[in-house]
């Protein structure tokens, strides 16, 4: 970690509850910060950040439309996931659980995979893998160990690659949290925990998680570095997992991150949050928003205007447009449901399938 | 050719695995400096030091990792402990492990390999003896295997370990120790998915598995029957051809196995040799079980396994129907 900090990653204390920040709410950098991210490296956040809150929006009303199965808004944790992914090497892993979609279309998964996926179609995760990403993981803190396991095949066959896994602050409570965690420290792999603590598991606010003071801090118990960071500080959740990576190629282990964010909108859109949180809970959230901060950054800088947003947010309608047409023109393909389980049909799923066939009539078969 | 107990030849066919292929992996509890507490790894850890791991005692954590191991090119050979044991890993297993293949439309396939010591008759503590192979057959994605000799031990080992998808191998711990045959030493496959014909019979099939074998082996011998007998050696896929073939050649079949009886691999069997040789049957399908009820401590063991007279009598009146 550069010089104008107190402490590196390993002298970090944890149970101090210091949170790393250095772009503050008003989008002022703090004081000595020089050269963490060029003008281009924020510009590129800040273009991928605005175009996954835009596809919230178009898919909040997609959604209302029929045209998408179940959403995950992702608005209010875009810093976290672009500056994570943004801080790793493209041939470093990436194991996703489902609200990151800003550090998937950086790492170049195209939006109509995505939107294939919403749209309900396996499909839409073929081509992940091809990215360093696994699919999205949907029961919670599952992941956790997955991440252990493909950075641990990395370390054994002396590559330098690292494994980032995403999960929530609910997921810490998961036994899988415990042994994925446990896994990585006792056998040192090069491994990054990155807690998105968004403080709400659906409905359940973050002290009914843990009755610890952080999630960072469980990085003690397990023998590994735990580190505070403004979840919505692009600045500072790029160097806190900047230095968890070279920490991992450099063979000293895993590291834990808790960044420290909040989920705007619902769990997802069969969600009501004014059931269990208070509009001016969600009012004092916005005033840290992760992109308005880093626009008043760029502005300070003179490096964007209203009329260089303008021209970024039509530029985003219509790459959201196009992905929306694309995936909405793939046509499901029903032979897929048999073709994926084994690398070879059994004797008697192809007998099921020749009567599945029949049960498509004319139309598929 | 040497003749090896299942220990043995299971030890071998790991050996010979390992030494193959440096991206073949033994993850478990106590597989390393102990050998498993049934000595299957035995030595192994020696011999390969970087590629058999003592794990922490976290079953899920050692299916998990060997899911990410696998994703990024290994083929991890994880251990349960006993098969009383493997509830913990089960989200791993019928949530990832099971699906990754299909969830990916095929980029990603999961080549890994669980084994599980099972089943009963060696007056072990509770959780130690379970027979809950149907539970693994029941989801899609995975495939159940089971050998009952040393021979199709090593041979299914070495075919499951090559396989592409994850395959369930379960290991009658009663056979283990108690029976030595002639094992090739050289590398060979017993192929997934295919039952074994022990003998030829016309009078009826006798189907089993796993830890019975031995004991309804020596009940054909004693039966006054010309006996069709068959070792299933794979639960998932099962074998319907080598099954309806042998239902339809004799008219009865008697299916003996250990575990409970809903919902189970006998059921199963039964029925899909009820839709496909109805007409050629000349009684309805028998079935000796287990009871629906939990694996009793060792104490009460042998009211709920298997023994001659039930055998005989099940024949008999499979026979008079």
């Amino acid at each position: 970690m550069p010089s104008y900090f107190a402490m590196t990653i390993e002298k970090y204390d944890p149970e101090k509850g210091q949170m790393l920040q250095i772009l503050d709410p008003d989008g002022k950098l703090l004081k000595g910060v020089k050269g963490l991210l060029s003008d281009a490296d924020v510009l590129k956040l800040y273009q991928v950040m605005v175009l996954s809150r835009m596809t919230d929006k178009k898919a909040l009303a997609m959604q209302r439309q029929g045209r998408l199965i179940t959403y995950i808004p992702q608005s209010g944790q875009e810093a976290a996931a672009a500056a994570s992914v943004f801080a790793l090497e493209k041939t470093d892993w990436i194991v996703p659980a489902f609200r990151e979609m800003a550090g998937w279309l950086l790492r170049g998964v195209r939006l109509s995979e995505v939107f294939t996926y919403l749209r309900g179609n396996e499909q839409g995760s073929k081509n992940f893998p091809n990215h360093k990403m696994t699919p999205l993981s949907i029961p919670i803190g599952s992941q956790i160990p997955h991440a252990v396991g493909i950075s641990w095949a990395a370390k054994l066959r002396g590559e330098k690659t690292v494994a980032l896994v995403f999960f929530g602050d609910g997921a810490t409570s998961e036994g899988d949290f415990h042994e994925g965690v446990n896994f990585g420290g006792v056998f040192k792999t090069p491994t990054i925990f990155f807690c998105m603590n968004n403080q709400w598991a659906i409905s359940v606010p973050r002290t009914i998680q843990t009755a610890s003071k952080t999630i960072a801090q469980k990085a003690v118990a397990y023998g590994i570095p735990g580190v505070l960071v403004d979840g919505n500080d692009i600045f500072a959740v790029h160097l806190a997992t900047k230095e968890a990576a070279d920490r991992a190629r450099a063979g000293k282990g895993p590291t834990l991150i808790e960044a420290y964010t909040y989920r705007q909108g619902p769990h997802t859109t069969a969600d009501d949050p004014r059931k269990y949180r208070t509009e001016a809970e969600e009012a004092k959230w916005l005033c840290k928003d992760p992109i308005a901060r880093v626009r008043k950054y760029l502005d300070k800088k003179r490096l964007w205007d209203d009329k260089r947003q303008a021209a970024l947010e039509a530029e985003c309608e219509k790459v959201i447009e196009d992905a929306v047409e694309e995936a909405e023109k793939i046509v499901y393909n029903p032979h897929d449901i048999f073709n994926y389980h084994y690398a070879e049909l059994t004797q008697e799923l192809k007998e099921q399938y020749e009567e599945f066939k029949k049960t498509l009539g004319g139309t598929h078969g | 050719m040497a003749k090896l107990t299942m220990v043995q030849a299971l030890n071998q066919a790991l050996d010979q695995l390992l030494a193959k292929d440096k991206s073949v992996l033994i993850l478990g509890e106590y597989v390393g400096v102990d050998g498993g507490v049934f000595r299957v790894t035995d030595g192994l850890i020696k011999k390969y030091p970087v590629q058999v791991f003592d794990t922490p005692l976290a079953e899920s954590g050692i299916v998990g990792t060997s899911i990410g191991l696998a994703i990024n090119g290994m083929k991890p050979i994880a251990e349960m402990q006993f098969m009383g044991f493997f509830f913990p890993a089960f989200n791993q297993i019928a949530s990832h492990l099971a699906r990754y293949r299909n969830r990916t439309r095929g980029t990603i396939h999961l080549p890994v390999v669980i084994r599980i010591p099972c089943h009963g008759g060696i007056r072990a503590l509770e959780h130690h003896s379970e027979a809950t192979e149907a539970i693994f057959a029941q989801i899609p994605g995975l495939k159940v295997v089971m050998p009952s000799t040393p021979y199709d031990a090593k041979g299914l080992l070495i075919a499951s370990v090559n396989d592409p998808d994850p395959v369930i191998f379960l290991e009658p711990m009663k056979v283990y120790r108690s029976l030595r045959e002639e094992v090739p030493e050289e590398m060979y496959e017993v192929p997934i998915g295919k039952a074994n014909v022990i003998q030829q019979g016309t009078d009826m099939t006798v189907i089993t598995w796993g830890s019975y074998i031995k004991d309804v082996l020596d009940a054909v011998k004693d039966a006054p029957y010309s006996i069709e007998l068959i070792d299933l050696r794979t639960i998932s896929p099962l074998d319907n051809e080598t099954l309806i073939a042998s239902a339809m050649k004799t008219g009865r079949v008697l299916i003996i196995q250990e575990a409970p009886k809903t919902c189970s691999t006998s059921s199963e069997i039964s029925s899909r040799i009820h839709e496909k040789c109805f007409l050629s049957l000349k009684a309805p399908v028998k079935r000796i079980t287990g009871y629906d009820l939990t694996m009793p401590l060792p104490a009460g063991e042998e009211y709920y396994l298997v023994n001659k007279p039930r055998i005989h009598t099940a024949m008999k009146e499979l026979m008079e129907y």
